[in-house]
């Protein structure tokens, strides 16, 4: 896995390099209730995926097995979940998650040309990051704010009614 | 504090209520879900606490509420004189300006739009709140204001002194019909779970608001998620369940946060728990979380998405309430169904059917966007005509463009035109005219919109969504975006529509679940309403409303171009060429239709067409 760290191309293990975020990920763990039956124990699984990708940021192939471990899922279980589920990822993302939103609300007040805009500013496709992993550009369908269409959303920060011509102030303030 | 018995309630609310009137003489609410705190209410918030304290008012109190639905004036501030219970709101609020409210200073919103209190005298008003009732209205992160105003009254009523079955009999008269989308009579449905034998049952909450454009859901849970929480007890006890699972999408963080205060809160009360209210019923609560696929919103994938499996929709019959989460009898009900059944059981059947329309009692949330001059959050009786959303409540069309069409139903829907404004609109109608009422998103588009390119955006959105299990639904979905693209590209045949009908109807018989059954919806909505505007683009390679971009030619004005050489500057493929003070031209072989000299030109020297 590609460190996630400094942007370096060497492939670490996230495990062994964070020892204390392997211990928060043990530690919810520890505190479900798994049981025996393996069905129930596997309604378990979203939960896990969330809690390591709110530690880790992504989740790389060693937290995935973790996780499997733990459970006692099948590898395909869990990559089966992580390709379906549009909000989990096995690849490393930016400090900055920028979420367009291109849900109805905002596509029909102009959300193309706020998304294009981000492409053309960080020089990234949608989905991509940059190599610094500053940046993650993404769209997202719909936060729930679609009276302020167009929407963009920044981790957990809300900007509404956004113009193209905001969205170099909304990349400043993210730094 | 423990309440364990209903006369321990009644006296805390009794004496919750003496309270309040005693401590403040003055309240100022600032409402503040995601949209209020994305509009800039935190720092109004704050800079009314500090002006508050700097004045040394001691009879007012700031709190911090839910989504009234303004959402056109956000951020709201709304002064209410607790004695009268007459009050004032203000929109557009700045820190800066925040101050002077206290005064009675500031841009104040026309009441028309919104009448908090009137549960009670709904006539001559178009909105009716029920529930909404308490959105905007109390703290929502304060249980005490929920008790204070009747709350957790209705779960003592059911537990005490109803029988199970009475409280579905009770839901059965009302009429409510669930407000996910499909319109399924709730009462119907609780009594078949309620008629398994089976020890073990669960009810489940559905608050995955999937569809783009919606967003009333999460208004309830962020503005009054104490509301959720008891119907769902109820709820329990009617149908004999003693789990039950909110399952609400990731994306909403304040939403959930509020869910698990509010949970907290009621099990430190004892109102979820074992022995609720001395009944000896117990019910216990979590929450699951979605994790971004739409098609979890159905409630078979909804269920295997619990149960921790990718979210893909299984056959029915058996339905849920027969074989669901586990293989148990498992009821799903959205979370606007759920805000409903404490007011109906405080109020009764008949009061409930009273509004609305025979078929489809009650009212309903809206949300309505797109064009409209004011965006909100409107809960109207059934029976409203669109006219009276759009124009009425909406104040019409923004920037005095002209209306074309409003979208409701959202991926599955329809959209409805000029028309048919008139008709009054429930579950039934919104039927008969091509689209539905879904969730309640409600989407309303001008003139410069492209029904094609609309039709085009929902099937991307289904194609995307589409969870893969049916062959229909996930390459016709696609061959579906395909041709739709060749169109708005310009190079397709009138055979293309032909085909296009064709396709629908096999994907709309031949798929597994709701999103693929309706998924070629809004096409087959757009080309009945619309075929000009197909035809415009296939046999003249025009869009008419100029969104299309590979079907506008932009031109330069020889008389208006002052030579100024901006957009030459601008243009990303150097396709306009001309001298300084000279009239440019644009190379229409190899312009990309990005429309960048158009914006870019300060003497409207650019045209399109
Ligand atoms: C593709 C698809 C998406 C759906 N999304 C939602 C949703 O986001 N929220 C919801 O409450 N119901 C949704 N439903 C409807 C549910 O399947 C189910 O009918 C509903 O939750 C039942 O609750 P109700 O009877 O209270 O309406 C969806 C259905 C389909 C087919
Ligand atoms: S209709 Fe589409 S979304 Fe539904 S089960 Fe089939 S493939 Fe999946
Ligand atoms: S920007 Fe307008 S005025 Fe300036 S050269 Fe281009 S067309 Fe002419
Ligand atoms: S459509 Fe963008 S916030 Fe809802």
């Amino acid at each position: 896995m590609a460190c996630s760290g400094c942007g370096c191309k060497e492939r670490v293990n996230l495990l062994e390099v964070y020892p204390e975020k392997r211990r928060a990920l043990d530690e919810y763990i520890d505190q479900l209730p798994l049981c025996e039956d393996m069905e129930r124990q596997k309604g378990f699984l979203i939960g896990c995926l969330h809690k390591a990708q709110e530690i880790f940021g992504y989740l790389p192939l060693e937290v995935q097995e973790c996780v499997g471990k733990r459970l006692r899922l099948q590898q395909s279980d869990i990559y089966g979940v992580i390709s379906f589920y549009s909000f989990f990822t096995d690849q490393p993302v930016g400090k900055y998650k920028i979420n367009v939103c291109t849900g109805t609300a905002c596509f029909v007040r102009g959300a193309d040309k706020i998304l294009d805009g981000f492409k053309s500013a960080l020089g990234l496709e949608d989905g991509q990051s940059s190599a610094d992993l500053k940046f993650t550009l993404s769209t997202i369908r719909c936060v729930g704010a679609c009276s302020l269409a167009p929407v963009v959303m920044v981790n957990d920060r809300v900007y509404g009614n956004v113009t193209p011509k905001m969205v170099s102030a909304i990349i400043k303030d993210c730094e | 504090m423990l309440i364990t018995t209903p006369k321990q309630l009644s006296t805390l609310t009794r004496e919750l209520q003496k309270q309040a009137r005693k401590a403040a003489k003055t309240q100022v609410l600032v409402s503040m879900g995601t949209c209020g705190i994305a509009a800039g209410a935190t720092p109004v918030f704050e800079a009314l606490k500090r002006a508050v304290t700097a004045r040394g008012l001691t009879d007012i109190d700031v709190l911090s509420v839910g989504c009234v639905g303004l959402c056109h004036s956000e951020p709201t501030v709304e002064i209410v004189d607790v004695a009268t219970g007459s009050s004032t709101i203000y929109g557009a609020v700045t820190p800066e300006q925040a101050a002077a409210l206290l005064d009675g200073q500031g841009r104040e919103v026309k009441k028309s739009w919104y009448f908090p209190e009137d549960e009670a005298n709904t006539e001559n008003r178009m909105q009716a709140r029920i529930v909404l009732r308490n959105s905007g209205r109390i703290n929502p992160e304060r249980m005490d204001d929920y008790i204070a105003r009747d709350g957790y009254q209705a779960l003592a009523t059911a537990l005490t002194g109803m029988k199970p079955e009475e409280v579905v009999d009770l839901i059965t008269a009302s009429g409510l019909r669930g407000r996910g989308g499909g319109g399924f009579p709730t009462g119907t449905k609780w009594r078949i779970a309620a008629a398994q034998p089976s020890k073990e049952k669960y009810l489940i909450c559905n608050a995955d608001e999937g569809d783009p454009g919606a967003f009333m859901d999460r208004a309830v849970l962020e503005g009054d998620p104490h509301a959720v929480l008891e119907a769902m007890v109820i709820a329990g006890y009617a149908i004999g369940a003693s789990h039950g699972i909110i399952y609400v999408r990731a994306e909403y963080p304040l939403a959930i946060k509020r869910l698990q205060l509010a949970i907290g809160q009621a099990r430190e009360r004892g109102l979820i728990g074992e022995n609720i209210l001395g009944s000896g019923f117990a019910f216990d609560l979590s929450i699951k979380y979605g994790a971004g696929a739409f098609v979890c919103g159905e409630e078979t994938a909804l269920i295997r998405s619990i149960a921790g499996m990718r979210g893909m929709p299984t056959f029915k019959p058996p339905f849920p309430a027969v074989s669901g989460l586990w293989g148990k009898p498992t009821i799903v009900n959205n979370v606007e169904t759920f805000a409903n059944i404490p007011a109906i059981l405080r109020k009764g059947a008949a009061w409930f059917k009273r509004i609305g329309t025979p078929g489809s009692p009650g009212t309903k949330v809206f949300c309505i966007t797109g064009k409209i001059k004011k965006v909100g959050l409107i809960e109207v009786p059934m029976g409203i005509t669109l006219r009276d959303i759009i124009f009425g409540l909406g104040e019409g069309i923004r920037n005095d463009r002209k209306f074309k069409a409003v979208q409701t139903g959202g991926p599955s829907g329809g959209c409805i035109t000029e028309k048919h404004l008139e008709t009054p609109i429930d579950y039934d109608t919104l039927k008969t005219l091509g689209s539905m009422m879904g969730s309640g998103g409600m989407i309303v588009m001008d003139e410069d919109d492209c029904m094609v390119d609309v039709a085009k955006f929902f099937v991307q959105f289904t194609m995307d969504e589409s969870c893969g299990k049916c062959t229909p639904c996930r390459v016709g979905g696609r061959q579906m975006y395909r041709l739709l693209e060749k169109i708005t590209e310009g190079n397709a045949s009138l055979a293309d529509l032909d085909t296009i009908r064709d396709l629908a109807q096999t994907i709309k018989t031949a798929s597994l679940c709701g999103l693929g059954m309706t998924a070629p919806n809004p096409v087959l909505a757009t080309l009945a309403c619309f075929e000009d505007e197909y035809r415009a683009h296939v046999v003249d390679r025009k869009c008419p409303a100029g969104r299309c971009a590979k079907l506008i030619t932009y031109t330069i004005d020889p008389e208006l171009c002052t030579g100024c050489t901006l957009c030459a500057r601008k243009c990303p493929t150097g396709c306009i060429s001309g001298k300084v003070k000279d009239a440019h031209v644009i190379d229409q072989t190899t312009c990309i239709h990005c429309g960048a000299c158009f914006d870019a030109c300060r003497f409207s020297a650019v045209c399109k067409k």
